[in-house]
């Protein structure tokens, strides 16, 4: 929940957003090799990820500002990068990488449906992603070969990188492979849709903004797309102006909702990897017990993390006998909701004839 | 969601599972129930307690989520983590000062009560109150409780110093406004690292004691 942002913070993130966009603007003019290899019919595209990449910078910023996504992001790194275990840690970074990221298993353990869902549309938005953009900023461009016009040669940075007859599966994968990707993300957006109309939990709680929109996006930019690719082949070329300009409405509205909407989500999920990492320290340092019950029920560095967290949140939790409320296990705190309740009964002299047991947190009636 | 408010009386309680079993067929919940149902100390009672999301109006849960995951509808009923963000941390499992969150590692997900969200954003009552025989878990209007039970109904609270106000309501004694937790009064001795202290709930054991 975002509470009080000081100018300050607001500034900050500014900055930040700034120095993002302007590092990709370096980007593309270094890359395109002094705009030389630059298309400016992709100008509206390059201008769209220029935003976009602010938007992100600003948005992250303002995130990491949190304190306790601060303490985790800092934290996270620490672990990750203590000397002792980078060599194990790249190793389960690289696991964990195949598992969470690349085939996803968390999200088929909700359903398959779900599952089948994010798979297609994540994956087809990010290979179209590693080819779009790279053409838009002229880091990749393709030419016909000065000595022939069937072949053709592919440029990244501008360093001749392959060459590739016409009519040969080179050539028909790297013409169609955006259709490829939009056939992907429209395969997932079919499950995500089947799955939303029959599911009665995301029927009770979904949002047009928040989960529908994203949907209509998608859906825009993969149909738009595909119909360039019918009016080249099949309809000789009819009305390609209007499609193409159509498509890149739909790309660049996409593009500056990116920071702002669900699809932020790309940008904060590798915290997760973080996460990772700091439960594995945890499990593996001092635990913390509970001070009613003497139970085991998290790591100590996760209870004084938290501590320092809800200290600087104005989290008040320390108890009048000294005690802090956080080092109580949460089935402690359940039990002693239902003991206080009996000892409250108790003292108004209606409870019951026995004394309260000798556990009964100490609890006074107010004012 | 109209005038029916939720409403907790822990002592009317009898322990009969009944609420885990509904909890779990809410179509939010996806076959997990989410309430908990504590035994309190078998070894001294036959108390048992249940625990529902008690939606409080400043969730801690949301403010100590390094995610900013945990969002609540307007009516004021905090929902578990978007799954889209959520990043399993158990931040909030730790910091609910009721003790509600509950983390699930296979999902990498925290889930929680969410009032049956299915059900009340409809008007009808969520699945354990629809079921509790005592009535322990009631969900009516604040007049029908005022006239059926004693006492009174409070929905706030104190932790140390934190102030926490809620939007279910817990039945107390009258002229109660708030109910504090001001201290712990330890029934086990910390123990030392690693040992576990007697298990007061295995009734095998205390029969044999």
């Amino acid at each position: 929940m975002e509470r009080n942002r000081s100018s300050s913070d607001v500034l900050r993130a500014t900055c930040w957003g700034l120095l993002v966009a302007a590092l990709l603007i370096a980007g593309i003019y270094i890359g395109s090799r002094g705009l030389r290899d630059f298309d400016p019919a992709l100008v509206p595209y390059a201008g769209a990820s220029v935003f976009a990449a602010f938007g992100i910078g600003y948005r992250y910023s303002m995130w990491l500002q949190r304190p306790p996504t601060r303490m985790y992001w800092f934290r996270g790194w620490q672990v990750f990068l203590r000397p002792s275990r980078i060599p194990g840690n790249i190793v389960r970074w690289i696991k964990l990488l195949l598992k969470e990221i690349l085939a996803q298993n968390f999200i088929r353990n909700r359903s398959r449906v779900r599952w089948a869902s994010h798979w297609f549309i994540s994956w087809g938005c990010l290979l179209a992603a590693a080819i779009t953009f790279p053409l838009s900023f002229g880091w990749v461009r393709f030419e016909t070969a000065r000595n022939s016009q069937e072949i053709y040669d592919a440029y990244v940075f501008g360093i001749h990188l392959s060459s590739f007859r016409l009519g040969t599966p080179m050539a028909l994968l790297a013409f169609n492979v955006l259709d490829i990707a939009a056939v992907m993300v429209l395969i997932g957006l079919f499950f995500a849709v089947w799955r939303r109309a029959r599911d009665r939990s995301a029927l009770a709680e979904q949002q047009f903004s928040q989960d529908l929109l994203p949907l209509v996006m998608l859906f825009a930019i993969c149909i738009t797309g595909l119909l360039l690719t019918v009016s080249t082949h099949l309809l000789r070329g009819a009305h390609y102006l209007f499609l193409a300009e159509l498509h890149a409405v739909a790309v660049i509205l996409t593009l500056v909702y990116l920071p702002f909407g669900k699809f932020f989500h790309l940008f904060q999920r590798p915290a997760q990897l973080g996460v990772d990492f700091y439960k594995h320290e945890g499990a593996t340092g001092t635990r913390a017990l509970c001070v009613r019950c003497g139970q085991d029920y998290a790591s100590l560095m996760h209870i004084d993390d938290l501590k320092q967290v809800e200290a600087q949140l104005g989290i008040r939790y320390r108890l009048k006998d000294g005690t802090h409320y956080q080092n109580v296990c949460p089935a402690c705190r359940r039990k002693n909701l239902g003991l206080t309740q009996d000892a409250l009964w108790h003292a108004a002299g209606r409870g019951p004839v026995e004394p309260p047991q000798p556990e009964v947190l100490s609890a006074q009636k107010g004012a | 969601m109209s005038d029916l408010a939720f409403f907790i009386d822990y002592s009317r309680c009898i322990g009969c599972q009944s609420c885990v079993q509904a909890c779990g067929e809410c179509d939010t919940h996806r076959g997990r129930p989410l309430i908990h149902l504590e035994i309190v100390q078998r070894a001294d009672s036959v108390q048992t307690t249940p625990q529902v999301c008690m939606h409080c109006e400043d969730p801690i849960c949301a403010r100590v989520c390094p995610a900013d995951a945990i969002k609540q509808t307007p009516d004021g009923v905090t929902q578990s983590s978007l799954k889209e963000r959520c990043i399993g941390c158990s931040n909030c499992v730790m910091a609910c000062p009721f003790g509600v969150p509950r983390y699930y590692a296979d999902i990498n997900q925290m889930v929680k009560c969410d009032m049956c969200y299915d059900r009340t954003s409809t008007g009808k009552k969520p699945m354990c109150a629809t079921v509790c025989p005592s009535q322990a878990l009631c969900f009516t209007t604040l007049e029908d409780i005022q006239k059926k039970r004693r006492g009174t109904t409070i929905r706030e609270w104190t932790f140390g110093d934190e102030h926490v106000k809620t939007k279910v309501f817990v039945v107390v004694p009258a002229e109660t406004n708030t109910v504090h937790i001001d201290q712990l009064r330890r029934s086990v001795s910390p123990t030392s690292a690693g040992a576990k202290p007697r298990d007061l709930y295995d009734v095998a054991e205390l029969l044999e004691a």
